[in-house]
């Protein structure tokens, strides 16, 4: 059985059915008017051996086409991409059928940031009143490495709404190199999780090493189709509307392999999108649909996710602001146009722009995880623990998130009405109006006891000052300490001795660091 | 077979179950007798009362307490044991008169006058009762005077007054007042409770305690009553 998410029951959606179609046609005209940049070859040769118009624009070292894609052939490639796409799992309960058509959410780390947050409580003693001593949590920034990434999936194995494992933070350790970190970070994350594994991929030349590891860990080729514990994320169209050379290579190597994949696009209304919603949202549509479009030429059904990681600038420094409530809207709406391509939908809430948790962070992330939730994509990422947008990722505050989803959870369960329940209340009301004290305590028990009221906020500190940190670092102490199925012995051996690059303290321990 | 019974009741109090057709905590006991038909069995079996008291509803009551301390019990179980034993107390009170079992006291409990909120006064009305004491309540939006005359009929050793409102606290300092006026005030202790008030709001009007919620009730007449003897 796969995993549940949640199914959202008549999802929220911003467009009509006329907006709808206007961004379809949008982005169809800007497919081939003004069309987009290629700086990867084999991309402009395969569009251009399929009929599209691809002229080149410039030579030398860095040679550029420009393609513009009929929309016939968009059309074409909607058809032949898959609208169920299955993320397996190491552990198969742990796996995730994503239906394009079927609004079931599924909750996510990501994406990878370069810091670290270590939490710390310092003591602080009242100046006008020494004996009062509060501890007040303390964060302090670093990179990251190959240890956090391990404890980070271990306490994300046992958070009980994430449902997939996107690798948390960039491994930055000094025996880290481009060559070996593709490697060390897909085995840091699937030898402490059970759950699917989803990655970018640093270097094509690892590509191979990956899918062999995977291959290992699945039992045999078959068996990684069946069951893909590994998927791959593609930043492959550059906002505006260019294929980049390198990652594009990537995504057409991945597509060839069958593997499921994202193709991302991440543009920030007011820079390198049209600050207007109906601009942003034409232009990461084209942009989304010319490299699902790529994907199935280069291998015809090959499982694709509609990835949206739209974005408004902040308008004092033009960074990216997932907080700004405009980031929700564009995320709203993309879920909108992949469900009416009947793609899986690859969304983004949770990401606030403050870089430490607090008022604001929790303000930014709540209000975006409740509205793009409802709007219903399949899969629901950076969801759990980062923070300065893209940049920071703190352990602590995933298992916060873990605490918010399951509230939203909760909120999402169907209505209980039925003839059944109508009858059952109608007798308890007659029942208790009859009675001296007029209360109807005594039938909350069953109704709490059987998971139907939801439960207490669980970092909830005496009501006098706010615990909610140190409660929830806690909570993630004890998570580290609990046991996480890891990779078989012998499993391990082979995977040791075929993948090359493998840091053998990967399984020594955890906390040395090379 | 007594031993049965009071085992069962034991059982049926840490349950919360007054009647055959409650739910308990599980479905373990459901459709079998609960703490009322219980005791009326014990009764009948020539069980006598303080022994139905002892082994069975407090011993139950005392099982609560700690799985409520444990937060392995919430305040609905805790309630629902509270009224099961509460109910339990009306089937034996004339069993208890007769063989002279004394209850742990006298409470008398009400809403004052301009109030109707009566969620929390029920709530400590059940909870007193299921820890054993006597209680007698006014209902709500009851007169001063009422109040007053009721005192004097019944002779209660507490008195509780409750209100919710901002408006309506002050009336509990005129019923001090007024037991003063009429000779009662040193007869009887008076505890206010309500979101309204407050341990201050408590000393400000001459009242013997403030009490938060229900299970602090219980605990300042324990005192009071530890005091007492």
């Amino acid at each position: 059985m796969p995993r549940e998410g949640i199914l959202v029951h008549n999802p929220y959606e911003r467009m009509t059915k006329e907006q709808v179609r206007q961004i379809h046609h949008a982005s169809m005209q800007i497919l081939t008017d003004p069309g987009l940049i290629s700086f990867n070859r084999r991309a402009a040769e395969i569009f251009a051996s399929n009929g599209a118009e691809v002229t080149p624009v410039s030579s030398g070292d860095h040679p550029t086409w420009l393609v513009k894609i009929p929309e016939k052939l968009v059309l074409h490639a909607l058809d032949s991409a898959p609208r169920i796409v299955k993320l397996g799992a190491r552990n198969p309960d742990n796996a995730l059928i994503l239906n394009g058509e079927e609004p079931r959410v599924y909750f996510v780390t990501g994406s990878e940031t370069n810091i670290w947050l270590d939490v710390e409580f310092p003591t602080y003693v009242k100046k006008s009143d020494p004996k009062i001593e509060i501890q007040v949590p303390e964060f302090r920034p670093r990179r990251g490495t190959v240890a956090d990434l391990c404890q980070s999936a271990h306490v994300c194995e046992h958070l009980e709404t994430l449902d997939g494992y996107i690798r948390t933070v960039n491994i930055q350790d000094k025996d880290i190199t481009e060559d070996n970190k593709d490697v060390n970070k897909f085995f840091a994350s699937l030898n402490n999780t059970t759950k699917h594994v989803m990655s970018g991929l640093t270097s094509l030349s690892q590509l191979d090493n990956v899918v062999n590891m995977a291959r290992i860990i699945a039992g045999g080729e078959e068996e990684l189709k069946q069951n893909p514990i590994i998927s791959f994320i593609t930043c492959l169209v550059k906002s505006p509307l260019q294929f980049v050379e390198d990652t594009t290579d990537t995504f057409i190597e991945v597509c060839k392999r069958g593997l499921p994949v994202v193709v991302s696009s991440s543009p920030q209304a007011g820079t390198t999108a049209p600050m207007k919603e109906a601009g942003i949202m034409a232009q990461i549509n084209a942009e989304v649909l010319a490299g699902i479009t790529l994907g199935q030429l280069v291998n015809k059904g090959t499982p694709v996710l509609y990835g949206s990681v739209p974005v408004r600038a902040r308008m004092d420094n033009l960074d990216d602001s997932y907080g700004a409530v405009e980031t929700s809207q564009y995320n709203v709406d993309c879920s909108q146009m992949a469900r009416y391509y009947k793609i899986p939908n690859y969304s983004t809430s949770g990401v606030c722009d403050p870089r430490t948790p607090g008022t604001q962070s929790s303000v930014e992330r709540l209000f975006s995880d409740i509205l793009v939730t409802l709007s219903g994509p399949q899969y629901l990422h950076c969801a759990y623990g980062l923070l300065e947008c893209n940049s920071v990722f703190c352990l602590t505050q995933a298992v916060l998130d873990d605490a918010h989803f399951q509230m939203i959870k909760f909120f999402l369960r169907p209505a209980r009405i039925d003839e059944t329940e109508i009858a059952e209340s109608l007798k308890q009301i007659r029942e208790v109006v009859a009675t001296p004290q007029k209360l109807y305590i005594s039938y909350i028990r069953r109704a709490m006891r059987s998971r139907q009221i939801s439960p207490p906020y669980p970092f909830e500190g005496d009501r006098e000052t706010d615990d909610v940190f140190a409660l929830a670092y806690k909570r993630m102490q004890e998570l580290l300490a609990r046991p996480v199925d890891h990779i078989d012995p012998a499993t391990t051996a082979r995977i040791f001795e075929e993948i090359p690059g493998l840091l053998r303290r990967q399984v020594d321990g955890l906390k040395t660091e090379g | 077979m007594s031993e049965e019974i009071i085992a069962l009741l034991k059982e049926n109090v840490i349950q919360g179950r007054k009647t055959i057709e409650d739910e308990g905590v599980d479905e373990s006991l459901d459709g079998t007798p609960g703490v009322l038909e219980l005791t009326q069995s014990a009764i009948e079996k020539g069980i006598p009362a303080d022994e139905i008291i002892m082994h069975g509803l407090t011993a139950g009551m005392q099982i609560v307490g700690e799985k409520f301390a444990t937060k392995e019990y919430f305040i609905p179980d805790m309630l629902a044991s509270a009224e099961a034993v509460g109910r339990a107390m009306d089937i034996l009170k004339p069993y208890l008169e007769a063989s002279n079992v004394e209850t742990r006291g006298k409470f008398m409990i009400v809403t004052v006058k301009g109030d109707i909120h009566d969620i929390g006064k029920n709530i400590v009305a059940i909870l007193l009762k299921g820890a054993g004491y006597e209680v007698n309540d006014l209902g709500i939006d009851v007169a001063t005077e009422k109040i007053v005359e009721a005192v004097r009929e019944d002779k209660p050793e507490y008195l509780g007054l409750s209100a919710l409102l901002t408006t309506t606290m002050v009336v509990m300092g005129e019923i001090i007042e007024a037991l003063k006026e009429n000779g009662l005030r040193d007869k009887v202790k008076v505890l206010i409770g309500g979101t309204a008030v407050s341990d201050e709001y408590a000393d400000e009007i001459g009242a013997d305690a403030y009490c938060e919620d229900g299970f602090q009730a219980i605990k300042k007449l324990d005192a009071f009553q530890a005091a007492r003897t």
